[in-house]
């Protein structure tokens, strides 16, 4: 057996006084696959970025060729033979895939311009080494195809002399016919000796690909093995692996007729034929890989991105949603994904932000009931356990759990009768994560209907009533509590894969 | 930035005691008058983070409009309502193409600064027009029980832009836009109904500094009247404190930082500093306020 040609021990980082990753090993030899698994929040991205220079560890030792290299700089690493091919593609669209690849690092001729016909050139070399043939190197990037950015992102890997190349999900956002084509590229990659670090969900491309996989959970090393020694219920395990029922406590409402029914509904690729019903006092939960359409169908229903087909009952009466407006007078609040970009208004005060969906309501005409408003602020400080200084602090000084709490509390004052929650305790510590689901408890025994949008399976299968797996844009199926398991929820999040293939 | 200002005042008094004396500060509250009428625009459209170029065109066009009507015997006085609506107009045309178009602000904003001088221009025939007689002429140069007409408008201006921006709705819209409009958005509020109030309200300023000008000068000329108050509007917002990245700010700090400008104008000419280095002096003077707004943003971004 090979000597690894880089490996990490006992590499631990904390950011804000959390530990995401805990002494934890790994290591990538020439010419091998080594697949990196776990949850979202598991540590596979710190991981990865600390092997491309990105992070610092805050202990732990990284060696390259036996010898120990300290990353200041993403420079280091790929000076070191690492390179990254992230999940966002960081390319320049306004530039052609020949200036892409060897941006900042163009060949020169004798006087010191850049020598482009050897850029073209050796671009050309690159992408046929990558059964490439047909992608133009004077193509603009604008132009391409996901999967061809792709390959473009791998040249560039390459034209570096890349000797271990990670993988992010790289086929997150490819169809399916674009997957099977990375897939040879990346068994040609490992013929050729690069060692491949793969991140994916995906089991059937772990057990087409892999050799070595590693499993990491909450931030710690779990496992290493060869992908012969395990199996798909065994690597699901090790990822999960954790007493779910106890870290979910699944309060008992009384669940009572339907309050939103959703007939065959449509927007664009990512939202097909969706149908389901959604009961007072039940968590619905979406699970599904990242780009199952999960987000999309929250946006359509919330009237962001309005269905171009299908129906919508509101308690029966059929409805249109055309803007997030319209959702809202309806009763239906939207709690999204990301509470950055979509939920606050970081530099508005706390009182502000939860005004914000009903301040027509906490006004006489044009003016605001500043003391009512006031009042209703420090009512969801209260309920909520909103950890601040005063209601006029602004949120972006509050903790992630804390801001998360504010978007919520915004959205229970218009008093919804179904709550929309994408991945509602996303980058959220254990502690406020505990409270945000005690907080779901309690809205759904008041009758609330909440639907639920989780990447993370313990949370789904935890916190629902009833599941729906989304995966392709479409429903691949609905699970009851008492029949979900892990096994049953990831085999429905790939489902479509296998049946469209066959 | 009250610190600042109080500094400056103190440091223009040790150099030249005539500086806080009740004439001479009148004449500075007078001096700043107009061009904090303009800055208390610009805080609507800055806090929405975007700009308006064209007020001081607007300004012009709106002084021309101002006299040319006060010249109409018998309706002389509507000069001043004529101004502020023509204000409100092209206000509201920058507006639409904003809001609605989705045109980026600094080049619709840029392009109407052009173009709405040359309709300044055309208004008088490329003259200046004048009224000796002007009915309004108070505005300009009147007082009111000892406070000039000048800084009792200003000052209205200030404190009704506050109670918009802090007690009505449309007021936390606005912060909310300029916070984050994708945010504002998801909340159901009307984001493109948002933008076009703040530029129109800009525009209407601006058609009331029209007025204010003319009101001043008994006359107007297309060409000349207004030239880079956009400018001076803006340095105010932004020595107030007010973020160019949009929802933060107030225009209490606008207020402040149109005293500052003036202070520097009328403190450096009475220390007896040269034409060509109050400029200098001035620019810096920016330069170093935009130096510590982005300072203040990383100081938040840390925490």
């Amino acid at each position: 057996m090979t000597a690894p040609f880089i490996s990490l021990s006992g590499m631990s980082k904390s950011f804000v006084g959390i530990r995401v990753l805990k002494d934890v090993d790994f290591d990538v030899r020439e010419g091998e696959v080594h697949a990196l698994l776990g949850e979202n929040g598991a540590g596979k991205s710190t991981l990865i970025k600390m092997m491309a220079g990105l992070y610092k560890p805050d202990s732990g030792t990284i060696t390259v060729n036996g010898e120990e290299m300290k990353f200041a700089a993403t420079g280091d690493a790929t000076a070191a033979g690492i390179a990254t091919v992230y999940q966002e593609l960081l390319l320049f669209p306004e530039l052609t895939v020949a200036e892409n690849v060897f941006l900042g690092h163009y060949p020169r001729t004798g006087a010191g311009w850049i020598d482009w016909a050897a850029v073209r050139a050796r671009t050309r070399e690159l992408l046929d080494q990558l059964d490439t043939h047909d992608l133009d190197v004077d193509a603009k990037v604008l132009t391409l195809s996901v999967a061809q950015r792709q390959r473009v992102e791998i040249a560039k890997a390459l034209s570096r002399n890349a000797r271990i190349l990670i993988m992010d999900e790289p086929t997150a956002s490819l169809v399916e016919s674009d997957v099977q084509r990375l897939m040879q590229v990346v068994r040609q990659l490992r013929e050729r000796g690069v060692g491949i670090v793969y991140v994916s969900h995906r089991m059937s491309e772990i057990f087409a690909l892999a050799d070595r996989v590693t499993v990491l959970r909450d931030g710690a090393h779990v496992a290493t093995c060869d992908i012969g020694e395990v199996n798909e219920q065994q690597l699901v395990s090790m990822m999960v692996g954790r007493p779910i029922d106890s870290l979910f406590p699944k309060a008992e409402a009384e669940i009572g007729e339907t309050v939103l029914e959703v007939k065959s509904l449509n927007h664009g690729r990512h939202v097909q034929d969706i149908s389901f019903r959604l009961r007072r006092g039940e968590i619905l939960g979406i699970a599904g890989l990242v780009g199952s359409g999960r987000t999309e169908l929250a946006l359509t229903l919330f009237g962001m991105t309005p269905a171009t087909s299908g129906e919508i009952l509101m308690e029966g009466v059929p409805v249109r949603i055309g803007s997030p407006r319209q959702a809202r007078d309806l009763g239906i609040a939207y709690v999204p994904e990301d509470r950055g970009l979509q939920g606050l208004v970081r530099p508005m005060a706390i009182r502000k932000n939860v005004s914000m969906a009903t301040i027509e309501k906490l006004s006489s005409g044009i003016f605001i009931k500043a003391r009512a408003e006031a009042e209703r602020a420090r009512e969801a400080v209260r309920r909520f356990g909103i950890r601040c200084r005063d209601i006029d602090q602004p949120v972006s000084e509050l903790s992630g759990g804390n801001q998360q709490k504010v978007v919520i509390a915004k959205w229970l004052e218009t008093e919804p009768k179904v709550l929309i929650l994408d991945e509602p305790t996303r980058g959220v510590d254990v502690g406020a994560k505990a409270e945000i689901h005690t907080i779901m408890g309690e809205l759904v025994k008041r009758g609330v209907a909440i639907l639920m949008i989780s990447s993370e399976l313990p949370e789904v299968l935890g916190m629902s009533d009833r599941m729906l797996v989304m995966s392709g844009g479409r429903v691949t199926a609905e699970i009851d509590r008492a029949d979900a398991t892990p096994e049953r929820v990831g085999a429905a999040m790939t489902a479509h894969r296998g049946a469209e293939a066959a | 930035m009250l610190p600042a200002l109080i500094l400056l005042a103190v440091i223009f008094q040790v150099i030249n005691p005539r500086f806080m004396t009740e004439t001479n500060l009148l004449i500075v509250l007078q001096q700043s008058s107009i061009n904090i009428v303009l800055a208390a625009g610009m805080t609507f459209v800055i806090l929405t983070g975007g700009i308006d170029l064209s007020v001081g065109s607007i300004l012009a066009a709106s002084a021309m409009i101002a006299v040319i009507v006060s010249l109409m015997p018998e309706i002389g006085m509507l000069g001043v309502p004529a101004a502020i609506l023509a204000g409100l107009a092209f206000g509201m045309m920058n507006g639409v193409l904003i809001a609605y178009l989705k045109l980026p602000p600094f080049i619709v904003t840029l392009g109407s600064l052009t173009a709405v001088r040359g309709v300044a221009r055309l208004l008088g025939n490329d003259t200046t027009v004048f009224n000796s007689d002007l009915p309004f002429a108070f505005l300009g140069n009147g007082t009111f029980l000892g406070v000039p007409w000048l800084v009792i408008i200003a000052l209205l201006v200030v404190v009704i832009s506050w109670f918009v921006l802090r007690r009505t709705v449309l007021g936390t819209w606005i912060y909310a836009v300029g916070g984050n409009a994708e945010a504002a958005r998801l909340t159901g509020i009307k984001v493109p109904l948002v933008l076009l109030f703040v530029y129109g309200v800009s525009g209407l300023l601006a058609g009331l500094g029209g007025a204010l000008s003319a009101a001043r000068l008994y006359a107007a000329n297309g060409l000349q009247l207004g030239q880079s108050y956009e400018l001076d509007a803006i340095a105010a917002v932004i020595l107030g404190g007010t973020s160019f990245v949009g929802g933060v700010g107030s225009i209490w700090g606008t207020l402040i930082g149109g005293l500052i400008i003036a202070v520097l104008s009328n403190g450096l000419i009475l220390a007896g500093v040269s034409d060509i280095w109050q400029y200098i002096i001035k620019g810096l003077v920016i330069i170093v306020a935009v130096a510590l707004d982005r300072y203040r943003l990383q100081a938040g971004a840390r925490t």
